[in-house]
């Protein structure tokens, strides 16, 4: 039996304290991390420090906690409605996709606002989607493995026509800041896209039991008057909007959705209404995690969250590969 | 048959030769003709160390669709690169001679995959498709570690990672070609001599020993080639992705036998061709300012995505 | 003759193989059978070194199995796996070939080339020449390689099985072929049959065996009857003699 460190209950209620009591922790220090010396005593004494917590840090902060939650989220629900637990939004080419999409929208509509922009990244996310989709139909349902695979090597294509068209377009130095998840950047007014990735997550969670549902198959699906291809549809809708919302305002970010909520499953199983909390929660607290390592690595430079992202997940998706599955709950 | 095709192919490769050397050239040839003949001597050995070394890596693999790139043996020897960098320091290792710096990162190439690939092969179950992925995430994971490193190195230097992560088959350094050279061509030498052992490697484990070979003897020494092949390749253009994957299974098309003596020489060839002509043809023919590396990445990546869709069919 | 002594076979903390010691005469045809699961393969393997035996002693006359230089071994044993990977884009007339590597490591002579002939001729495969295998049926794929394993040229010769996919007709041509090389050229046999009446009808001597052990050896007339059925395969099937051999009951 694998315990998370965190965790060491399979009870739900419990380890969701124990999540929360870690994020609020990791959060306060999250906020006092940076070049700019800040100490919570000054937030009463110095303006300026105020200010820094409500342009940059405080911005910086929700953007950590809703794109780690939301990818996590949406790793889950990909993968109940692709019955693999080896696929995410960012492995099967909706990442590419959606950087694809930035790209076209930046050559073609440089001048269009952000939101537009981030409809034709949504857009080409949901069509990326839609070919992974298509081509994993085709695939024998006995080797999970195979989808995994053919879905990274369908993310590089669409990245390697990425930098093809960067190349030609010489707009080559937005792919590293598209293609490398960073925080950095993140300052008041610039993140406030992502409250509506978080609103997505959260509706997905109102419609869990259709996922649910739908993840045991077509034939199920109806069994139980469930409209199939509508709730497939509206996952990947939801799943390629917060995979674009992400990208454009921060960047891809690997592994999340894939590890977290494998994890999750191996401590409580797959009642997504009970564990999506867990797994919203244990993904926030990941990303924050690596992204204030990354921060204090190589104190006072950073390195972006998506490098130690890759490392971390990396591993982590090795170690899962060589590990029998095993459920609790 | 296969013996004409090697010719007409010979005669292309040349083809390519000439038009690399002669097309939009402005100066004096005293200093176009060692100029570019460097750079072609490089694009050669570049060429037949890759298409050589996925041929062997195939062949103790028994299978087609595995190449070293894939499995992530050219980012290993990217990340050690960096690595030794990070040890030694940017600035003691910037004064080691490129002589001592090239063997440092052979050597440890050469036991890291012999550790890394040798217990993934030898071990090997059943389930091939495991394999793979677990060889593309190895090689996600070295980028990452790489990247990593490199930014715990020089958190400003951006131009570096992007370099090392595309092959640069347009500006190569040529400071070591003499030593690779030589490098190169006795380990070709050796992979020659094994050509007959190659083909009843490829019969199998259980042919091989009855045959009287030793697979387990066969697979580390072939590992030990192929790592030394894929450093000196990785050194001079970087990581090249799936430029192998093209050639083999252009090879296996264009020269269908079982027979190393004919495959090692026309998948030579091909790969020859695919470098020196396709950088031409984008250099002077298409004048376009994509690197030749997107280019064979992007149909690489689409014919492996069809051959495993394909293997999944049958 | 090939003498295995203490043989002992463990996977996972089990035994495949329990202790064995066996003595196969030379020029003879030995039949293993048993129930599956029985070790045969196991055994066979460990004989052919395809897998490294653990503890114990495997002796091919005067070399020593795991210590002796693989190539010699070669010359003098020869196996056929029971589901052996081939490599799929060989022709039938290269297959054949490789069962003469280990005498020209390549670089083939005129002898070589006559015995792949041979071979070629005696399995009747002319017309399937130059068909790359992937092409073939079960049973032709089967026949060529025995004819790859047949062109080896080796005194003793271990097949597994052989007569898997192999209709009646080539079944019996195959046990008469093997007959012939035993009593004209004092070749041994070794093979595992999953049919009994084969191993009745073509062996010298059988040997039996049930969870990694080794039950009776002898001639067929003398150990096959109802009981030993009965124990080593748990069946009850009468036994007649015909022509002096054993029949069983199907």
């Amino acid at each position: 039996m694998m315990y998370w460190p965190l965790c060491p209950s399979s009870n739900p209620v419990r380890s969701i304290l124990i999540l929360g009591f870690g994020l609020v922790v990791l959060s306060i220090a999250s906020l006092f991390i940076g070049v700019i010396d800040l100490r919570p005593g000054d937030l009463w004494r110095d303006r300026a420090a105020l200010e820094l917590v409500v342009v940059s840090r405080g911005p910086r902060l929700f953007a950590i906690l809703i794109t780690g939650a939301a990818l996590a989220v949406c790793g889950k629900i990909l993968q109940m409605l692709m019955k693999n637990r080896f696929v995410e939004p960012m492995t099967v080419g909706t990442g590419q996709g959606a950087a694809l999409g930035i790209l076209i929208a930046a050559i073609f509509f440089p001048t269009a606002p952000l939101l537009s922009q981030m409809g034709i990244a949504a857009i080409s996310a949901l069509i990326a989607s839609l070919g992974f989709i298509a081509m994993a139909r085709r695939l024998p349902p006995t080797q999970p493995f195979l989808v995994a695979l053919v879905g990274i090597v369908y993310g590089g294509i669409l990245g390697a026509i990425m930098v093809f068209i960067a190349f030609q377009a010489d707009l080559l130095q937005y792919i590293d800041i598209w293609l490398t998840g960073e925080f950095s950047g993140v300052l008041q007014g610039r993140y406030e896209l992502l409250w509506l990735a978080a609103l997505v997550a959260a509706l997905s969670y109102l419609a869990a039991d259709q996922f649910a549902i739908a993840g045991m198959g077509r034939a199920a699906s109806i069994n139980l008057g469930l409209n199939y291809t509508q709730v497939v549809l509206i996952g990947l809708v939801a799943i390629s909007l917060v995979t674009a919302m992400t990208v454009v305002t921060v960047g891809m970010l690997p592994f999340v959705g894939l590890i977290v909520p494998n994890i999750v499953s191996r401590l409580y199983g797959d009642n997504l209404r009970h564990t999506l909390p867990v797994v919203a929660m244990m993904g926030a607290g990941l990303v924050l995690a690596a992204d204030i390592l990354g921060r204090v690595v190589r104190y006072p430079f950073e390195i972006p969250v998506g490098v130690v992202l890759g490392v971390v997940g990396a591993v982590l998706f090795i170690w899962l590969l060589y590990r029998p599955a095993r459920y609790a709950g | 048959m296969p013996g004409k095709r090697l010719v007409i192919m010979t005669g292309l490769m040349a083809v390519c030769m000439v038009f690399h050397m002669t097309l939009g050239t402005r100066g004096s040839w005293d200093f176009v003709l060692p100029f570019r003949g460097t750079k072609l001597a490089a694009l050669l050995l570049v060429a037949v160390a890759v298409s050589t070394s996925t041929l062997l890596f195939q062949t103790v693999a028994r299978n087609r669709i595995l190449t070293p790139s894939i499995m992530g043996f050219d980012a290993l020897y990217v990340l050690i690169v960096t690595l030794s960098v990070f040890a030694i320091g940017a600035q003691s290792y910037g004064t080691l001679p490129p002589m001592v710096q090239f063997f440092l990162s052979l050597a440890i190439m050469v036991a890291a995959s012999m550790l890394l690939f040798g217990t993934l092969l030898l071990h090997r179950k059943e389930d091939i498709v495991r394999m793979i992925l677990t060889g593309i995430i190895l090689g996600v994971l070295f980028r990452a570690v790489n990247s990593f490193v490199m930014r715990m190195i020089d958190p400003n230097e951006y131009s570096v990672i992007q370099t090392s992560s595309y092959a640069r088959f347009s500006r190569i350094e040529t400071d070591l070609l003499g030593i690779s050279a030589v490098l190169v061509l006795i380990t070709l030498a050796l992979v020659w001599r094994m050509r007959h052992r190659l083909d009843v490697l490829a019969l199998g484990r259980e042919a091989a020993i009855n045959l009287g070979e030793d697979p387990r003897r066969d697979t580390v020494q072939i590992l030990l080639l192929i790592a030394v092949l894929v450093s000196v390749s990785t050194a001079f253009v970087g990581p090249v992705a799936f430029l192998g994957l093209l050639v083999t299974s252009l090879t296996h098309v264009i020269t269908p036998t079982a027979h190393h003596a004919i495959l090692l020489p026309s998948a030579a060839l091909i790969s020859a061709i695919a470098l020196i002509g396709g950088q031409t043809l984008l250099e002077h023919g298409l004048a376009l300012s994509t690197p030749l590396a997107v280019v064979i990445d992007s149909f690489g990546g689409i014919l492996f995505l069809f051959l495993i869709l394909k293997r999944a069919r049958t | 003759m090939i003498t295995v002594s203490n043989l002992t076979h463990r996977i996972a903390g089990k035994d495949i193989l329990h202790d064995i010691s066996l003595q196969i005469p030379k020029g003879q045809i030995t039949a293993l059978i048993g129930p599956n699961g029985a070790g045969k393969s196991t055994l066979l393997s460990a004989i052919a070194r395809l897998t490294p035996h653990q503890t114990g002693q495997i002796m091919v006359d005067e070399l020593e199995v795991g210590t002796s230089a693989s190539n010699t071994l070669a010359k003098r044993l020869s196996i056929l796996p029971q589901v052996p990977e081939i490599a799929p884009r060989l022709s039938v007339a290269e297959l054949i070939g490789f069962g003469r590597y280990p005498y020209h490591k390549g670089h083939p002579t005129k002898v070589d080339r006559q015995k792949t002939d041979e071979a070629i001729v005696l399995f009747e495969l002319d017309e399937l020449h130059s068909r790359p295998l992937d092409t073939l049926s079960g049973g032709q794929k089967q026949r060529a390689l025995l004819a790859m394993t047949y062109a080896q040229d080796t005194e003793y010769m271990l097949l597994d099985e052989p007569l898997n996919n192999l209709d009646i007709s080539t079944s019996r041509s195959l046990m008469q072929l093997l007959r012939r090389l035993a009593e004209t050229r004092g070749r041994t046999v070794v093979i595992v049959l999953h049919d009994i009446n084969y191993a009745c009808s073509y062996a010298d001597r059988i040997v039996t065996m049930k969870d990694g052990r080794i039950g009776r050896c002898g001639a067929p007339a003398k150990i096959v009857d109802a009981g030993m059925l009965q124990h080593v395969f748990s069946t009850q099937a009468e036994v007649h003699i015909v022509n002096g051999r054993p029949l069983i009951e199907v």
